[in-house]
């Protein structure tokens, strides 16, 4: 593919200025460059129709199917966007928020912050949600710090760990070391659920808090989550929700209700807000009754009809500048309020549908990693394939030249060559059957040939990219 | 399938003692379910370890993995040209690839450890 500076020629501009009006001045010399700055010299087409060329390369969900499985790529639906660019909120400026005496223009947006946290609380059970977090890890980080400050605040200096599964997400233990914590991590059971032994066998009043996703990681309903919060109560350990696949279970149950004291919401994959490629997210934390008063802070409160920004007693602080990211908190407002109690409950019953579809369709042609049932994103192992010579990173490479981004690989770590599928409720039976339909063309081919797919993809605009040079080699050279 | 002169733990370590030190590294089972070895993070020399610590950790295109000290002791030298080429970890597991050498072992650790034919059947035993 040409790069923009093979298109360059000497003197060719994309601007033209106007004839000079003014007295001409000397620049500084020691403002002066000493080389050139080693700019494309092109003109306005030229860059135009390069970047127009480089938009239509990308591979999104408003042009196509993308199953990452754990990433809940799902469609965002157009209304959103448009409520987030009308003027009030696109053109507000945040530090209006920052004087007492503004806050008399920035009542409607303090009532969606409101709002939205009311209605995040009320879908999870929860007391409280702050929307501060910009993305699901920083979610995490508040809610590990939350458990720090009640712990901190009760007294209780010997509690200083945190017991998290080997499926859990990895940002998990990442959050809780940073919290200051000491990680005790628990492996799963051949059905991909918590080891309800080892979870006993490690409490003890030393533990500060469980971190659990439910459903966990392996896309399976954890059978035994009460007695699992049963026995960490019991020790006064906090239960945290990791948030990440509440998709699967809105309007069923709620964390709240199952007895989690502390999560993070993700509004950027559950309620359907752009993400990818790091951001933009938004990984609200909500508490149970006890956590309220260590909240972060300043947060929108209601008195006498009128928005106003009030700090809890015992807050942790500032995760966040303003409000988090507020306009994807805006979106994620569109879309509740949009879908309604009936609605996100739809939401939730087709993503597991559509999971399961998938999993009926292709499990004698691979292997299902676990043999209960999935919830909203289903996981196989192509073990069998790669002992054959046909790597899970084959056959994701595979799926691009079908027209599909792969699915996710090699996650969870605990599947061995895993490949996990989470289709999302916004597809259609045709493109599933489209897609099942690829699968299986590719399996029957790694039957016939487990090469076939060694330097795959061949129709993409770069082929085969060599990861481990780009993992090894940092030192990009231009 | 495993080196016979090598001591083996249920993490994939392997130890060689020479010469009054233990030699360090992960086998080449360990190495080939990593993948393309991508970073090793070593520990620093002079570091002490208790037995089953922290003791370093290796990155591939696939994970990151945590290498525990198989016995405890004190860090006397660290492998310094894995910084630069991390894929003698899979190029080299038993050789070149070694990840620190520790010495002030209790040998009585070193000698509860798996002999090769032990390390064999408990990967066997994995579903491996």
């Amino acid at each position: 593919m040409e790069l923009i500076y093979d298109q360059s020629r000497e003197g060719r501009r994309a601007i033209t200025l106007d004839a000079l009006d003014v007295p001409e001045a000397a620049l500084p010399r020691d403002l002066l460059r000493t080389e050139a700055a080693g700019l494309p010299e092109v003109s306005e087409l030229d860059v135009v129709r390069h970047f127009t060329r480089l938009s239509q390369l990308n591979f999104g969900i408003d042009s196509h199917f993308y199953p990452l499985g754990s990433c809940t790529m799902k469609y965002n639906p157009k209304i959103a966007e448009a409520v987030a660019a009308l003027p009030g909120f696109a053109e507000l400026h945040p530090h209006l928020s920052s004087d007492e005496a503004l806050w008399a223009h920035c009542q409607g947006a303090f009532e969606v912050v409101y709002e939205v946290e009311e209605l995040l609380a009320e879908i999870a059970g929860m007391k409280a949600v702050c929307l501060q977090p910009i993305a699901g890890a920083h979610g995490e980080l508040a809610g590990t710090l939350l458990m720090a400050a009640y712990h901190r605040d009760k007294g209780h200096t010997h509690k200083k760990k945190i017991i998290i599964p080997d499926s859990a997400h990895g940002t998990n233990p990442a959050s809780a070391a940073i919290a200051g914590f000491d990680i005790v991590e628990i492996p799963s059971t051949p059905d991909g659920a918590i080891d309800f032994d080892a979870y006993t066998a490690a409490m003890d009043d030393t533990v500060a808090g469980v971190m659990t996703t439910c459903p966990n990681t392996h896309g399976l309903f954890e059978p035994r989550i009460l007695e699992i919060a049963a026995l960490a109560h019991k020790h006064d350990a906090l239960l945290y929700y990791d948030g990440a696949n509440l998709n699967a279970i809105m309007g069923e149950c709620r964390p709240g209700d199952l007895g989690f004291d502390v999560m993070h919401y993700n509004v950027h994959k559950t309620f359907a807000t752009p993400h990818g490629m790091g951001g933009p997210g938004c990984g609200p934390v909500g508490v149970s009754e006890r956590l309220v008063p260590y909240l972060p802070g300043p947060r929108v409160a209601r008195r006498e009809g009128r928005f106003v920004l009030e700090t809890p007693p015992r807050s942790i602080g500032r995760m966040a500048p303003f409000f988090g990211n507020f306009m994807m908190a805006v979106r994620g407002y569109a879309y509740i309020r949009h879908l309604g109690n009936e609605g996100l409950k739809d939401v939730s019953r087709v993503a597991v549908l559509n999971a399961n579809y998938i999993h009926a369709r292709l499990k004698h042609a691979y292997t299902p990693a676990f043999a209960g049932r999935f919830m909203h994103e289903c996981i196989f192992t192509a073990a069998a394939q790669a002992q054959k010579g046909a790597r899970a990173l084959d056959i994701a490479k595979a799926l691009l030249d079908e027209g599909y981004h792969a699915p996710t690989v090699y996650f969870p770590l605990t599947v061995k060559e895993s490949i996990m599928i989470e289709p999302t409720e916004t597809e259609s039976k045709e493109t599933l059957d489209a897609f099942c339909d690829a699968m299986l063309r590719i399996a029957t081919r790694i039957e016939e040939d487990p090469m076939a797919f060694r330097n795959s993809p061949t129709t993409m605009p770069v082929g085969r990219l060599d990861e481990v040079k780009a993992a090894r080699d940092l030192n990009c050279v231009c | 399938m495993f080196p016979d002169n090598l001591k083996y733990t249920e993490d994939h370590e392997w130890v060689r003692e020479e010469g009054g030190a233990c030699t360090v590294g992960i086998t080449a089972f360990a190495a080939e379910q990593l993948g393309d070895v991508t970073y090793v993070e070593l520990p620093e020399v002079g570091a002490a370890f208790k037995k089953g610590d922290e003791a370093a950790t290796v990155e591939s295109v696939k994970a990151a993995s945590d290498v525990y000290a198989p016995v405890a002791g004190h860090v006397i030298e660290t492998n310094a040209e894995l910084e630069a080429r991390p894929e003698l970890v899979n190029e080299s597991p038993y050789d070149k690839g070694w990840f620190f050498k520790l010495d002030d072992f209790d040998p009585a650790q070193l000698r509860g450890l798996m002999n090769a034919a032990a390390y064999a059947k408990f990967v066997e035993e994995q579903g491996h």
